[in-house]
């Protein structure tokens, strides 16, 4: 194990640690906050019973489904923004404002257009993410090197094959980016949406649990999240971190 | 119609601007090649080389006049038989050196054992022998820049471009590189066209440089070197070089001057 994941582990436990035993000296109240320990159980006698999955695929479906709409939409508006000069200086301005817009506040609009269901979240879970991906988009297509696209035409390769054979790869860092941070935005548009009107998924039931002064499952449910969120971004990093030593960048 | 490996007729290039005064960057150009030359272009800076170079490869159409190479027109695709090396790094940071070296090949839709064939080859001509499952990023500017020569060369070109290949090496390391060069040019037979800033490296490397004026550039002269097919760096000691190179400088400090004074504005093409 490196010296930085070491330290990092370090930190990690040391602060879960301060947090166990402030709690368990009760210098944190058990109604502010129950000890991570008690968490950690909790949320295994919630997932032994069966008692998340129904809620958890509600909410995975919904982050899954605004993500790949993000992800297609955001990659085909960044290609087509960026292949139209005249299109992307009345873009700009737009995508650089778009992270002030409290994307929430649509969201009693959505649930009176599409109902109480899982419409509304999704669509505030894509609307977070799309912006990521099409900005990521633009960057990477921006960054392909002049001189690639040269070659591309000495190879004499059309613009399909040159699409697929030089700019995507060429484009792909960028590209991860933009799904990493589209993963991140989805998760939050989601479950944020499941806390203020919703009828089911993780964050419904956290908002349900606190409203019920239930600290163990919203804790256990807090944790899982947390857990889940940090498994995918992990994943993600080592996939990056694999596919950037292929480009021979340790 | 003319013999000639490379013929150049009345080429010129304009670049028409939105609300201003046409860009007249090039000749017109008279240029005959004759297969298996080394020719090299020298200039003073922004007077057309690499306009040169891209409308002869077929990346950038002539404004008038026309471009033909082995008898054949070239319009706006570069022919099968040219190969074109950048100054710029071209090697594709995603694909190792021997999958860089045969990405044209595969292009090509070469069969396996061929490929496998050229490209070992390739590797061993370049040495780059231990570096073939090395990514780009992993190696030094000089040799990617030999990725990118290999990656030409597999193809078998009969016409080879070459723009400043060897601009952001080291002097010592153009003049390594450019042996190398002469020796794959001797082994391959091709044509080579070598757009260069540096008067030393044209001088040793060419059968004839074309001297070209500031923008819009044309040929002002072009000089013989005289060197044997079989020279290599080591000319660059004899009196001979110091008599081409002073012959390339005192056609090229004028026009430098005056190129000058154009990028700061004293003066007008």
């Amino acid at each position: 194990m490196k010296l930085a994941t070491k330290l990092r582990v370090a930190v990690l436990m040391g602060a879960v640690g301060l947090v166990e035993t402030l709690c368990q000296t009760g210098a944190i109240a058990r109604f502010t906050m129950i000890p991570p320990s008690e968490m950690a159980s909790s949320l295994w006698r919630l997932l032994y019973a069966g008692k998340l999955q129904t809620d958890m695929t509600r909410t995975l479906l919904a982050v899954c489904a605004a993500l790949t709409a993000a992800i297609v939409v955001g990659f085909v508006a960044g290609a087509v923004v960026h292949a139209i000069p005249r299109v992307r200086r009345t873009i700009d301005p737009l995508l650089s404002a778009y992270y002030s817009v409290p994307v929430f506040v649509f969201y009693p609009m959505f649930i009176v257009l599409f109902g109480l269901n899982d419409i509304p979240k999704i669509i505030i879970g894509f609307l977070y993410a799309v912006a990521a991906m099409t900005i990521n988009t633009l960057n990477g297509l921006d960054r392909v090197a002049p001189v690639l696209l040269k070659t591309a035409r000495v190879f004499r390769m059309g613009r399909a094959a040159t699409g697929f054979r030089v700019v995507l790869p060429a484009a792909a860092p960028y590209l991860f980016t933009g799904v990493k941070l589209a993963v991140a935005y989805s998760f939050i548009g989601v479950v944020g949406s499941e806390f203020i009107l919703s009828s089911g998924g993780l964050g419904y039931q956290i908002g349900f649990a606190y409203h019920n002064f239930d600290n163990r499952t919203m804790y256990a449910l807090i944790l899982f999240i947390l857990g889940l969120v940090m498994i995918v971004n992990m994943s993600l990093h080592a996939w990056e971190k694999m596919l950037m030593a292929r480009r021979g960048y340790q | 119609m003319s013999d000639a490996h490379v013929a150049l007729k009345g080429v010129t290039r304009v670049y028409q601007r939105a609300g201003q005064e046409p860009l007249e960057a090039l000749g017109p150009i008279d240029l005959d090649l004759s297969a298996g030359e080394f020719f090299a272009v020298v200039g003073p800076s922004g007077c057309g080389k690499s306009t040169l170079l891209d409308v002869i490869a077929g990346l950038s159409q002539a404004s008038a006049g026309t471009v033909s190479i082995e008898g054949k027109p070239v319009r706006g695709v570069v022919p099968e038989s040219v190969g074109v090396v950048f100054q710029d790094d071209a090697s594709f940071p995603w694909l190792t050196v021997e999958d860089n070296i045969a990405f044209g090949l595969n292009r090509q839709g070469m069969d396996a054992a061929e490929t496998n064939r050229r490209v070992a080859q390739a590797l061993a001509l370049m040495g780059l022998n231990d570096f073939a499952r090395a990514y780009p990023a992993q190696l030094s500017g000089g040799m990617r820049q030999r990725v990118c020569i290999a990656r030409t060369l597999v193809l078998q070109p009969r016409l080879i471009l070459l723009d400043e290949p060897f601009g952001a090496l080291d002097q010592q390391t153009r003049l390594l590189m450019g042996d190398e060069l002469l020796n794959l040019w001797r082994k391959t037979g091709a044509t080579i066209l070598l757009i260069t800033h540096a008067l030393d490296e044209a001088a040793m490397l060419s059968d004839r440089v074309g001297v070209m004026s500031a923008r819009p550039g044309r040929f002002l002269e072009i000089v013989e070197t005289g060197w044997p097919r079989g020279r290599d760096s080591t000319i660059v000691a004899s009196p001979d070089f110091g008599r081409v190179t002073g012959r390339l400088w005192s056609l090229l400090r004028a026009e430098s001057l005056k190129a000058m004074q154009y990028q700061t504005g004293a003066a007008r093409p």
